[in-house]
């Protein structure tokens, strides 16, 4: 049995129900990543935003950088900050304040931020938008390893600056154990 | 809706507003972290969706996007370095306890 090209009591398309998931997933997440009160919990739901934002790269076609998001992200840079959560939780840290006294102004201006960023956005004229199209990840390569090989090198370059700067600063001092 | 550009945007929009908030708002030098790289991600997602909305940016915007991903990994490393040797120090890895340049 074929499947329709809209579902099929609402009358929206499929492409429109799996952005609308998608989003609330990563924004409902993301939300509980800046208010849990147990940080090791805010890192888990830190991977599911990640999770659905490559899911949203692959619906805008860009299955590549969805996998670099997935191995980047959720494979590399979550599993340090746990790490990280992991190494500086003491046992008697203090659990009661979760948020600055600044929390109230910083979510009033988060909340005029947002509104201020939706309507700029809705109410600009982005020029000559056509259909969404897909990145051929050949081509990527190709721009990749030609136009952008400055670039490319000197991200190289720059990541094993950080991998040094990290182990220089992570480093025992001799005396304090 | 998927079909277009505003959403995306929109939707991106909320993304950095919430980890702006995060970054605000919280006291623990770590969840500080965890909001700037939801900013990096709200970022990266306004790149893709003009770069998939808009012909002439289609291929440039994944490089960037890329790239912003590579500075995202070294600022993390660094990062959490850095907060990692405060705490060794300071044995808290709460912000508004570092105040001794205040002193």
């Amino acid at each position: 049995m074929p499947i329709p090209d809209t579902v099929p009591v609402l009358g929206i398309s499929w492409g429109d129900v799996l952005f609308l998931v998608l989003a609330a997933v990563m924004l409902g997440s993301a939300l509980l990543v800046v208010t849990l009160r147990d940080i090791i919990r805010c890192g888990l739901a830190m991977i599911v935003a990640f999770g659905a934002l490559a899911g949203i790269y692959v619906m805008l076609g860009a299955p590549l950088v969805a996998a670099a998001q997935v191995l980047v992200y959720i494979g590399a840079i979550a599993v340090l900050i746990l790490f990280a959560v992991m190494l500086t939780q003491a046992k008697n840290a203090p659990v009661g304040l979760v948020f600055q006294a600044q929390a109230l102004p910083a979510a009033i201006a988060a909340i005029v931020l947002a509104v201020m960023i939706a309507l700029t956005a809705s109410a600009t004229d982005w020029g000559a938008v056509t259909k969404r199209i897909a990145t051929g990840t050949d081509a990527l390569a190709r721009l990749l390893f030609t136009t952008y090989i400055l670039p490319f090198e000197v991200v190289s370059v720059l990541l094993l600056a950080a991998v040094i700067g990290g182990i220089y600063l992570a480093k025992r001092e001799g005396r304090d154990a | 809706m998927s079909q277009s550009l505003d959403a995306y945007l929109v939707v991106s929009g909320i993304l950095f507003a919430i980890g702006t908030f995060g970054f605000l708002a919280r006291r623990n030098a770590i969840s500080m972290l965890m909001s700037i790289e939801l900013m990096l991600n709200a970022v990266n997602l306004t790149i893709i969706s003009f770069g998939a909305f808009i012909p002439a940016l289609n291929g440039t915007a994944s490089v960037i996007a890329l790239m912003v991903m590579a500075v995202a990994a070294a600022e993390a490393t660094v990062g959490l370095a850095i907060v990692m040797a405060i705490y060794r120090n300071r044995r808290t890895p709460l912000v508004d306890e570092y105040d001794a340049m205040r002193q």
